[in-house]
């Protein structure tokens, strides 16, 4: 099993180098000049040739793009991923101040799902085609058209005109100040958590219906064991490969969720941070922050891969 | 003569397909009711998609400054009322209804067909091709799709063209994936050995034989990802990186009103083009349900 990790993890070095080539070349071809952007943004009406290589100089921009582009990664491996543009603030300092709070969106997010989609799901396989099954399977259906953004925006709808209330504005650390840092991340948490359950409600039923169907499940029920014991104790351990998966898979979704939800509930997490940064050409932590995502993204599979192996002894890695 | 008879011959031929294609129709909405309720949907959208324009009861950039916020109501000249400047709600979701739709489904279509070419060579010739599109595929499958689009919009610029290739750019993987999966065991098949041993070339294999049989799972492919497609295009409108203003989307449109000033005024403006985008997705997803169902052998039933 050790040997499996480490050698997926050589696999991901070159995916992430790829990475990083698309993203780097991406940023280098967008068309704003940034050096001109920062002079401008100081309000000195015709740029100062002297000062305009200056800038360029200090952001690297009058090497060529192979330099450049070593010099950044370079700078990752030992700990120096560039300096924000437009803030006072290293890429890492960045990323480390808004990391925890879309990672504690994440984890809610998921747990919410969990909650939800499981006994659903299970609910739907066990009374497979009775009013309980068709009304869920309409709501699940309903929940993948309904764009999370949506969602958010009937919440903030109900809240205004229902309960004439909002979610405190300053933005409050879980650390500091758990109980309005719960108020503000919940709601996204349910927008994004409502929409990841009916996909996994889905699956966790089509997962059960398939092993309710098998041999030893007819075994079970001819011992006379109570319909709970079937289900709990003999179906639902094998259904919950292809769930698992899902899950897994849901999760570069989750991420783009997680841009959307913080912009709209203005919670300062690395996708408010990154919308930002698009929007302002702050290249750096662009970068930053993509190859963090996408980081994410590769370690949540191998999370899959390695929970694959132990709830099923059947699956071996060599 | 003779060319007479040819043109009635393919006039009668253009009829049979039509009565063909006519009868599958009624059979499909007979055999899955929910993909034809899909199906009208996704028809209603594209009719609005293509006609909304000249269908709009007024110009939806023009701005009213007097009637800003007014209420929905059939005879005040605002059926579905009208936003912060006054222009009318439902001109601006039946013309927005093109950005969602036709954004959506050109960026499906090219981006399918890249895959689809994509996915032929990778799987045909398992050689050094392969591994270079696998590659780009995987590096492209492990970026969080929104923020490659959003990558995308931003270096691109903000215009239509470029939202188009953004959402393209992610179609791509999911079907080449799928066409090299087909080809990979298609091509293994006695039948192409057989064609090969004839003296046939790669190309015509491929063209006349091999591609073919992809057709179902790629039909599969992009209709579930129509969907998600359009919610993408709204997303990033919503982000306020889709169609420059002030051009209509409706992702834009819940942008612009789902904010608890424009709430307390009028609360219908995030709700109508929320709703539009709601019932387009839907129909989408109730057809590829429906299409998976008839076209993958293994879920047929009966």
């Amino acid at each position: 099993m050790k040997r499996y990790i480490a050698k997926r993890l050589l696999q991901f070095i070159p995916v992430l180098i790829g990475i990083s080539i698309l993203i780097f070349g991406i940023m280098r071809i967008v068309p704003g000049d940034v050096a001109l952007s920062i002079l401008i943004g100081d309000g000195s009406g015709t740029p100062d040739p002297a000062a305009y290589d200056r800038i360029r100089a200090d952001l690297g921009l009058d090497k060529s793009y192979v330099a450049q582009y070593f010099d950044w990664i370079g700078g990752i491996f030992v700990g120096d991923w560039g300096d924000a543009i437009f803030k006072d603030k290293t890429v890492l300092g960045e990323i480390g101040d808004t990391f925890p709070l879309t990672f504690q969106l994440a984890t809610i997010t998921v747990i919410i799902s969990l909650v939800i989609a499981l006994p659903l799901g299970v609910l739907m396989a066990v009374r497979q085609n009775t009013w309980i099954d068709y009304v869920a399977r309409i709501l699940t259906i309903g929940g993948l058209a309904l764009p999370n953004f949506f969602v958010a925006a009937l919440m903030l709808l109900v809240m205004v005109l229902v309960f004439e209330w909002i979610p405190p504005i300053k933005p409050a650390n879980f650390w500091d100040d758990p109980w309005t840092n719960f108020q503000q991340v919940i709601w996204a948490a349910l927008a994004l958590g409502y929409l990841l359950s009916a996909v996994v409600a889905r699956m966790t039923r089509s997962a059960l219906l398939e092993v309710l169907r098998q041999d030893y499940i007819r075994t079970a029920w001819a011992k006379g064991l109570a319909e709970r014991t079937v289900v709990v104790r003999h179906a639902l351990k094998n259904a919950f490969l292809p769930v698992v998966t899902i899950v897994g898979l849901q999760y570069a979704a989750l991420i783009g969720g997680t841009v959307i939800m913080e912009r709209f509930w203005n919670l300062p997490g690395l996708g408010h941070s990154l919308v930002e940064a698009i929007v302002r050409r702050d290249f750096p932590i662009v970068q930053g922050i993509v190859l963090m995502f996408s980081g994410i993204v590769l370690l949540a599979n191998l999370i899959v891969d390695i929970l694959y192996a132990w709830l099923d002894p059947r699956v071996r890695y060599g | 003569m003779a060319v007479q008879t040819g043109a009635m011959q393919s006039n009668s031929r253009v009829g049979e397909v039509l009565q063909g294609f006519w009868s599958w129709l009624v059979g499909f909405c007979k055999a899955q009711p929910l993909g034809g309720v899909g199906l009208f949907l996704v028809l209603a959208a594209v009719f609005l998609a293509i006609f909304g324009e000249w269908l709009a009861p007024g110009d939806p950039q023009k701005i009213d400054a007097v009637n800003t916020y007014a209420s929905p109501e059939w005879t005040g000249g605002y059926i579905l009322g009208s936003d912060s400047l006054g222009r009318d709600n439902l001109s601006r979701l039946m013309v927005g209804t093109r950005a969602s739709i036709s954004i959506s489904v050109i960026a499906i279509f090219f981006g399918s067909l890249a895959g689809f070419l994509m996915g032929l060579i990778s799987g045909y010739y398992a050689d050094w091709r392969d591994s270079i599109i696998q590659r780009a595929v995987d590096i492209v499958m492990s970026i969080p799709t929104l923020v490659l689009a959003l990558a995308i919009v931003a270096t691109a610029g903000q215009s239509e063209r470029n939202v188009i290739i953004a959402i393209a750019v992610i179609q791509i993987p999911n079907v080449a994936r799928v066409v090299r999966s087909v080809v990979l065991s298609v091509r293994e098949m006695e039948f192409i050995q057989a064609i090969r041993a004839v003296g046939a070339s790669d190309l015509r294999i491929l063209i006349r034989h091999i591609a073919p049989q992809t057709f179902a799972p790629v039909m599969i492919v992009v209709t579930s990802f129509l969907g998600l497609a359009i919610i993408i295009e709204a997303s990033l409108s919503f982000l306020g990186l889709g169609v420059p203003p002030p051009n209509p989307s409706w992702g834009a449109m819940v942008a612009e009103n789902a904010t608890a000033t424009v709430f307390n005024r009028a609360p219908w403006n995030a709700v109508f083009p929320g709703l539009a985008l709601t019932l387009t997705v839907f129909g989408f997803n109730l057809l590829g349900d429906a299409l998976r169902d008839t076209l993958d052998p293994r879920l047929r039933r009966g």
